[in-house]
Parts: C-alpha cells; structure tokens; sequence
C-alpha cells in the first residue's frame, strides 16, 4: 500500500476530513481538519497499518492565522510507506486533540511540542514541560521569543539570564546568491522572511 | 633539583631527612594527589575519559582516583556545556566539596557558554563558583586538559597551605 491508497482510502472514510493533499519528493503530506485528526490517526493505525508514529513537530507562522501548525509523521513498517498529517491551530485556542492514546510513544512528543512551542494538548495524560524546568514561564521555539532568552528565576530549581547576543542572532539567507549575499546578518522576529536587499545579486 | 623546586633534597647529603616548610610540604601533596570531581556534562567529558585511559594517563599527576561523591573530592572539572536546568546542581555539588578545594573550567562552554549564545545555557561556570584554571578547546585535547592539571598544580604550589587556612592549629603547633 502505497501513501496514496492510504490517503484514497482515508477520503472515503471520511470525506470531509482532508483539506488538501500535497506530494512532494514521494512525501504525501495531508492537510486535515482538527476535529477528525483523531478518528484519521485511529482509522490509520487500525486499517491502514501505520504503527508507528514517527515524530510530532510544531510550526510557528508568525503573524499569520492560524499561527500554529502541528505535524505528524506516520510510518507503516509492514507497508513500507511514509504519510505526513498537519492540523492548524489557531493562537487563540492554542489547543490541539492528544493522540497519546493511540500510539504511547506521542505522549512525550506532545510534551515537547507543549514545553517549546506551548501547545496543550487536550486529555493528555501528564502534560508537563520534559525539557525546561517546571516553573519556567516562556515556550522558547516561538518566534517571538529571543534567541538570547529572558531572565527568569526558579528559586532552588533554576535561573535563567540573558545571553550575549553581539547584535545577533546572525543568520544566512537561503537564496542562489553569492557568498556575499548569503553572508549571515543579524535578524529578529518580525523581519521580512526573505528581505530584498539580501536576496538580489549585488 | 632545579631552581624552582620547593624543596632542596640532595639525597647523597641528607639521605632519607628532607628539610622543607610545612606549607610546602603540604602544597607538595595536595597538588600531587588531587581527586578530581568529573562533573562530565557534554562532549568535553569524553576527552576527560580520554585523559584518564591508558594513552595520555592522568595518574601520571596524580589525579586519576574519580570521585562520583563531592565530599572526597579536591578539584572539579567542569567539562561541558552547563544548561541553567543544570547550573544549580553543579553549583550544589560544588557547595558539598570541603575546602581546600578548586575549579578547571574545561573548554570553550563551560569557560564562556562556548558556541551556545542562547536562552538555555549559562554563559560561563564562573558566574556561580570561581574558577582556578580555564582551558581553551572545544573540546579540549587530553593534552590541553594535563596542560590545565599542570598549570593548577602550580597554582597550589604558590599558596599558602597552612599560614592562611589552619591559623590557629599552626599557632597551636
């Protein structure tokens, strides 16, 4: 079964689940709506022998909406296939269906997305911070967050100060430039993505 | 003996009497004997295990006895990236050595934070407990860590063991 039948096969189950498909470099990746990612993932181990859930990762589109992205990777070790599922979610809610239930291994996933990028995910287990420190107030892989960090104090667990930045952070531009342009520059959330002036030739 | 040795010992003359000060004295075994605390945190602490093996043989200085507990151990080697999630523990580890005790700093992240200008790493060990020797490297060779026991070694041979710590017993004395 190839990611495709998979992704057929989903369709009929539930016709008004995926909101579009994209393959890319033999990846299919499925973009569906929050409320039936369950019911897919459940439907995908069960029916379609997608046992073991990969990854779960978090983007941040800062400044747009919805802000958040949650991306699921699903692999079927007897079908040799690989199937990508993404849901939004909107900063507001900021809440996104567990799938602890489904395969374990999600539970400390999904912790990892809730410590960084600040997620909750609903009736999960044990919904505590696995990298920072109980106590820590920020989610640092947001992008408003500064790379240099915030100062902040646990008393007795942890303190946090702010890092010397030089001007920094200093980040290349990926762009078919030369060297010069792709040199890195400081930049900060809120820039443009790919400001012109770093991407034309000189 | 050379110029700079602590101590005069013609073993022709003096034969088994060696006449010296005590501080020296005492100097002369704290620094050949430290036991050193591996506080192992990242990569640093492999080439800290390099320097304990047979190649480079740290015993050759006298600081090959590891110990896992603080309260017997004389110099902590911090080798590695220190995350504020771990500051306090290495701090608290530091607390529980007994004087007289020292501090290498062992490569780039744990002498500044290293590569790791970020939210999650202490810039530097020293901003919680004073560090006596900084070695460069990231990692630093097992040479650069000997370089750094040898350069400590030096360092406790200069201060004063007994005049300063132990006033009233060597009054006493």
């Amino acid at each position: 079964m190839t990611p495709a039948d998979a992704a057929a096969k989903i369709a009929v189950e539930f016709p008004s689940a995926i909101k579009d498909q994209t393959p890319f470099r033999g990846e299919l990746t499925l973009r569906l709506e929050a409320d039936a990612l369950r019911n897919v993932c459940q439907f995908a181990k069960d029916r379609l022998a997608f046992d073991y859930l990969i990854d779960i990762s978090a983007v941040d589109h800062f400044g747009d909406e919805p802000r958040f992205e949650v991306v699921y990777e699903l692999s079927s070790i007897s079908h040799h296939a690989h199937l990508r599922l993404k849901i939004s979610v909107s900063e507001d809610a900021c809440e996104a269906p567990t799938v602890s239930d489904i395969w374990p291994t999600a539970d400390w996933h999904e912790r990892e997305v809730y410590d960084l990028m600040g997620i909750r995910f609903a009736n999960h287990p044990d919904l505590r911070r696995i990298l920072m420190w109980e106590g820590y107030p920020y989610h640092p892989l947001r992008k408003d967050f500064p790379l240099e960090g915030k100062p902040t104090d646990a008393p007795g667990i942890a303190f946090s100060e702010v890092a010397p930045l030089a001007g920094g952070p200093f980040v290349t531009v990926p762009t078919t430039g030369t060297t010069q342009v792709r040199e890195p520059r400081a930049r900060h959330a809120g820039d443009a993505v790919h400001p012109p002036q770093f991407i034309e030739e000189p | 003996m050379s110029e700079q040795s602590p101590m005069a010992y013609d073993s022709k003359i003096e034969g088994n009497i060696i006449f010296t000060r005590v501080d020296a004295a005492i100097n002369w075994m704290r620094s050949n004997s430290l036991w050193p605390m591996p506080m192992g945190l990242a990569c640093c602490a492999i080439e800290l295990m390099a320097t304990g093996a047979a190649r480079f043989d740290i015993s050759r200085f006298g600081a090959e006895v590891m110990r896992f507990s603080p309260r017997q151990s004389d110099v902590m080697i911090v080798a590695g990236t220190v995350t504020y999630k771990m500051a306090l523990s290495v701090k608290r580890i530091w607390d529980q050595m007994p004087e007289p005790k020292w501090c290498i700093a062992m490569g780039a992240c744990a002498s500044s934070g290293g590569m790791y200008r970020s939210y999650a790493v202490l810039q530097g060990i020293d901003h919680l407990i004073p560090v006596d020797v900084y070695i460069s490297g990231c990692p630093p060779r097992p040479e650069a860590l000997l370089d750094g026991l040898m350069k400590l070694q030096q360092k406790i041979m200069t201060e004063p063991a007994l005049k300063d710590q132990k006033k009233a017993l060597f009054e006493k004395v």
